[in-house]
């Protein structure tokens, strides 16, 4: 990162409670009553106006998500936190999605307009979509992709104007019983994007979606779906705030990605919860023959975040990557990492896992590789670096490799480091105080992962780090 | 010689502890404006852990009183005296991978100011110590210290004693790890950084780095204490006749001269 982006590092003494903790009123068109049932999954099937093959899916979902254990790996004790039963599985603001910024409804306008998000769309987006609890408020393409035949739209409008697409993606990288979160949000999804691009189109710019959750108690159950046709490309980026509350949200995505026979996917999280959202999300691609699908995947906030990116490399010489940082800060639990299989020969992956653990801050890199038998001439590496700050932080490291075949490369490194005393009295010795010394030693580590970033995250990113950073003790 | 300039550091009865261990015993030093000072002793004698207390360095404990320009900073935590204008060249630099070497000066340079330097005077100004010193551009989008080899991190060292003007310079065994050439360069640096308004404190082992960088005052420091002080002649003499004598002289068995638990 060059000296002027750094400049953006300004403005200590803000916190997520001032500039994304807050709340707006609850004024919504529908608000479903807490906890989930058949009765509920029908009612928004039925406004939703679906097809009868989603409301089947929907309610086989459901039985399928109460039968299911919960996940043994991970935080277990911290996953039996959560209550089902104390969730709002829907709601529907008021007001019908726009394309025009000047009709959405004026408190939700504020609250957009207070996250940057038009903002950004002016200066470097493609497309946005925001999403405010349950559904997409506002939505726009530019008109020139749109003329390439690129679709770009929430969901639900995906499944309205293109059933037979969806219906033939849907749940195919990630099946209903993957999980017992992709069970609920199979049942219970609402919003999320489609993104459809074909042969040859190459999207330029990033396409980005924002997610916000505003009332108390409230589930979040996006489903994305993003194809890129042959020897397309496409960049999406999407970004998560929620407000400050006592007591706990729960965010609970799906993200399928397909990306053809030369086609390249790059997905770009910024996920910044408020520390009372558990965030269970399941993400998974394919790739198929030449395809590149990368994953870039940065996780602040949150209670507690279970996220592996896994990429199923279907076709000969396939490319995967994911990069990720974690900051697990006071009371927080991040468990990430990354899942690759490579299915097909000649197949490359790459993993970089960096997490950062501050105060009793709590990372994990949990990590699978597997190289199935006939899959010759594979190579793939995996890198975990952890960083602690403070003598309570923690950090593990549960990697998991299952190799087939011989004729393959395999390279693991894990390094757990702390922010040194040396380094500290290094950088105090040239004038900067302790603090300024932490944050330019973390804004170090993660440097790898910010260059992957367009300059106006990376920024973002840089101050957020600043921000978890703030006070905190050697 | 300029010993007519006012005092920019001095220390009264500097002692240090590590733990109990008194490694440190009473030292009393004065640098004036524009002179160049070596303090010179066997290994082991704690010639290190003397640079690193005055610097402020948290492992240690420091009795006595150390000034800068007249101020007292025995209280105050590095970065405070780093601002106030000292400044320690490492005899280890420290790597702080994904930080970029432009991005830490101007940093460093900020805090020094006390105010943010505009991206544009830094960049000119970097730039210029950069042509003086003949440092390749390409350190500037390197991490600092990073992957660097030793001669590089010592001239990153003095480019750092160049940008940042300190009013008193520690340079604790800037000499060691280079060859013939590399010795040259860096102490034609510090002759470069240290103007009439600079005082310097070279920390060695050896004479050699004196031949290009002529010392107005050699200090020999043995078992925690200065033991001799003399003009450049006494570096020469230590060159020729190794430390043992001194040793003998002012009473010390040889093997005393150095304090165990001193730093290297």
């Amino acid at each position: 990162m060059n000296v002027d982006t750094r400049q953006g590092l300004a403005g200590i003494n803000q916190d997520y409670a001032e500039r994304y903790g807050f709340h707006d009123p609850e004024d919504y068109f529908l608000k479903a009553p807490k906890g989930i049932s058949h009765e509920l999954v029908e009612m928004i099937s039925r406004k939703k106006n679906e097809p009868q093959w989603m409301s089947d899916l929907r309610h086989q979902a459901l039985d399928i998500f109460r039968a299911k254990p919960m996940p043994t790996w991970g935080d277990t004790a911290m996953l039996g936190e959560i209550d089902f039963e104390n969730i709002h599985y829907y709601i529907k603001p008021k007001g019908e999605q726009t394309s025009d910024w000047n009709e959405v409804p004026e408190q939700i306008k504020k609250t957009f307009d207070r996250l940057g998000i038009p903002e950004a769309e002016r200066k470097f987006l493609a497309g946005v979509t925001a999403q405010y609890e349950s559904e997409v408020v506002y939505h726009s393409i530019r008109a020139d992709l749109e003329k390439l035949g690129v679709l770009f739209m929430d969901m639900d409008s995906g499944l309205r104007e293109h059933p037979e697409v969806v219906r033939r993606y849907f749940g195919t990288v990630i099946p209903t019983r993957d999980n017992k979160f992709s069970a609920l949000n199979t049942a219970a999804w609402s919003g999320g994007s489609f993104i459809y691009v074909p042969k040859g189109v190459k999207v330029d710019v990033p396409l980005q979606a924002y997610f916000r959750i505003n009332a108390e108690n409230m589930g979040q159950f996006e489903r994305t779906l993003i194809i890129a046709d042959e020897g397309s490309s496409v960049h999406y980026i999407e970004g998560c705030t929620a407000p400050t509350y006592s007591s706990d949200s729960l965010h609970s995505a799906v993200v399928e990605l397909i990306a053809m026979k030369g086609a390249r996917i790059r997905y770009t999280t910024i996920q910044n919860w408020s520390t009372n959202v558990f965030n269970l999300v399941t993400k998974r691609a394919h790739a198929h023959q030449d395809a590149v699908v990368e994953w870039v995947d940065g996780n602040l906030g949150s209670k507690l975040t279970m996220k592996y990116p896994a990429i199923v490399l279907k076709g000969e010489r396939a490319h995967g990557e994911v990069l990720s940082i974690a900051f697990a800060g006071r009371g927080q639990h991040q468990d990430a990492g990354a899942k690759m299989i490579h299915a097909a020969p000649n197949t490359t992956s790459r993993i970089v896992s960096k997490s950062i653990s501050k105060d009793d801050g709590r990372s994990s890199y949990r990590g699978m590789v597997k190289i199935a038998k006939g899959a010759r001439g594979c190579r793939t590496s995996v890198e975990c670096d952890a960083l602690l700050i403070g003598e309570r932080a923690r950090s593990d490291t549960y990697p998991t490799m299952d190799i087939a075949e011989s004729d393959v490369s395999v390279e693991h490194e894990a390094r757990v480091s702390k922010v040194g005393e040396e380094q500290l009295f290094y950088l105090q010795c040239r004038g900067l105080d302790p603090d300024k010394a932490r944050l330019m030693i973390v804004n170090g580590f993660i440097e790898p992962f910010v260059k992957e970033l367009p300059m106006e995250y990376a920024v973002e990113l840089n101050r957020l780090i600043e921000l978890e950073m703030e006070g905190s003790v050697g | 010689m300029s010993s007519n300039g006012d005092a920019v550091f001095s220390c009264r009865d500097l002692r240090v502890f590590v733990g109990d261990k008194e490694i440190v015993k009473g030292v009393d030093l004065e640098v004036r404006a524009g002179e160049k000072h070596a303090l010179m002793g066997p290994n082991g004698s704690g010639k290190s852990t003397l640079a690193c207390a005055l610097m402020g360095h948290p492992s240690y404990r420091v009795e006595g009183e150390i000034r800068l320009g007249g101020e007292r900073i025995d209280h105050l935590p590095p970065h405070e005296r780093a601002r106030r204008g000292m400044f320690l060249g490492f005899q280890y630099p420290v790597a702080v991978p994904g930080v970029s070497v432009a991005n830490f000066l101007r940093a460093a340079v900020s805090a020094r100011r006390g105010a943010d330097v505009p991206v544009r005077e830094f960049r000119r100004q970097m730039q210029a110590a950069f042509a003086e010193l003949q440092v390749p551009k390409d350190f500037m989008s390197r991490y600092l210290n990073d992957g660097f080899s030793g001669g590089e991190k010592k001239r990153l060292e003095i480019l750092q004693m160049l940008m940042l003007e300190p009013t008193f310079a520690l340079l604790d065994e800037t000499d060691s790890g280079l060859d013939i050439d590399a010795l040259k360069v860096v102490a034609e640096g510090v002759n470069k950084a240290s103007g009439p308004a600079t005082g310097v404190l070279m920390v060695t082992h050896y004479q050699r780095i004196l031949n290009y960088m002529k010392p107005d005052r050699v200090h020999v420091f043995m078992d925690g204490r200065i033991v001799r002080a003399g003009g450049p002649e006494l570096a020469h003499e230590l060159e020729a006749r190794g430390y043992d004598w001194i040793a003998r002289e002012v009473g010390l068995e040889p093997a005393a001269a150095a304090v165990e638990g001193g730093r290297a």
